[in-house]
């Protein structure tokens, strides 16, 4: 598969923020910060580091 | 652009799978790299794997949380959730063209020469059911004498684990060939069935399958990186719905939560600059030179 060449430049326009995203951040950061309050990465790490036998389709 | 397209997700194919000592060792990799999450679909018992697999890890605290609560320990999925959410709301399904593993997969099968078949657009929904029963509500509600639920994804539908865990750890542990049974044969059909599929149609799998292509694609409208549209330059020359490979007609929804961003309707189809892609409110275009107009 070819592809056509390309030019890269960045036009300058009016910077408009959007709130949403910025909402949407905040919202998944407290819930990554709430699940390391309670030590959830710990549980995940453990899960993590054994084999899933019903994944690898045993068990 | 493909190309470098074809680059990146070769180098998060080895940095998601970047063990490569366990043929040595002939364990997992143990190492702490695994607390944090794969932007892709990539089995977390593949024995490579450097990351853990946020749907294999949300099913995991989804099928115990009854027991978790009841031992006062509230692991209900907020640290993977949370990992996916900040994922998709920077770079929304950017991630299914650019990082994921199995995705990658798919595309190489695709070059294959062979007849190309569409996909229907009904089929799309598939994930979406894929990621609310199989990832979520069965995983919590079905449950064992013991309060256990099970990896419905993992264990009954997931071709990446399949490919990427079920094929090696068999190789390297012989103690686990006698245990394969129905379960694995089924597997491995569901797996022979979507890498048959992705030579016929264009990420069969990430369209109709995929619960974290589902999930990501619910932010594509509101992600950081999205694409930027403008009706004023666009011509309608339909050039951007011809190259676009997951069908989407991208002058009406260039955001639509099917798009995998590979972007080839900004750097390879549109001459007028009416596409281009929005990264946190700047706006980059990458535009394809006309033929006249040589690269110096």
């Amino acid at each position: 598969m070819t592809s056509a060449p390309t030019t890269m430049r960045t036009k300058k326009r009016t910077f408009v923020p959007r709130r949403t995203p910025l909402v949407l951040l905040l919202v998944f950061l407290l819930l990554l910060l709430a699940g390391i309050a309670v030590n959830e990465p710990a549980r995940v790490l453990e899960q993590a580091r054994s084999v899933c036998l019903p994944c690898i389709g045993i068990g | 652009m493909e190309r470098l397209r074809l680059w990146i997700q070769a180098l998060w194919f080895f940095l998601s799978n970047g063990y490569w000592a366990f043929p040595v060792s002939g364990t997992l990799y143990q190492g702490p790299l695994k607390v944090l999450c794969s932007p892709g679909l990539n089995c977390y018992s593949c024995p490579a794997a450097t990351t853990f697999c946020p749907v294999g890890s949300l099913q995991q605290l989804l099928l115990g949380v009854r027991l978790s609560l009841q031992n006062g320990q509230a692991y209900v999925g907020s640290y993977v959730v949370g990992c996916m959410g900040l994922l998709g709301t920077v770079f929304g399904r950017l991630i299914c063209g650019w990082a994921c593993p199995f995705g990658l997969v798919q595309d190489l099968l695709h070059r294959i020469p062979s007849p190309k078949v569409p996909i229907p657009k009904g089929l799309a929904w598939g994930k979406h059911l894929v990621l609310l029963f199989l990832v979520v509500l069965l995983p919590l509600t079905v449950l064992d004498d013991f309060g256990l639920g099970l990896p419905w994804f993992c264990k009954f539908l997931c071709p990446a684990g399949t490919l990427e865990a079920g094929l090696p750890m068999l190789l390297l542990m012989p103690d686990l060939r006698p245990a394969a049974g129905i379960l694995y044969l089924y597997k491995l059909s569901v797996l022979a069935l979507v890498l048959l599929w992705s030579v016929a149609s264009f990420r069969p799998f990430c369209r109709t399958l995929c619960p974290l292509g589902a999930f990501y694609g619910l932010f594509n409208r509101v992600s950081l990186i999205r694409l930027k549209f403008d009706a004023d330059n666009c011509t309608k020359c339909g050039a951007c719905r011809r190259i676009c490979p997951v069908d989407i007609r991208v002058d009406r929804s260039p955001n639509s939560g099917e798009c995998i961003r590979c972007l080839r309707c900004c750097t390879e189809a549109c001459q007028f600059d009416a596409l281009a892609v929005e990264i946190a409110g700047h706006v980059w275009q990458a535009r394809p030179v006309p033929p006249e107009q040589p690269v110096r």
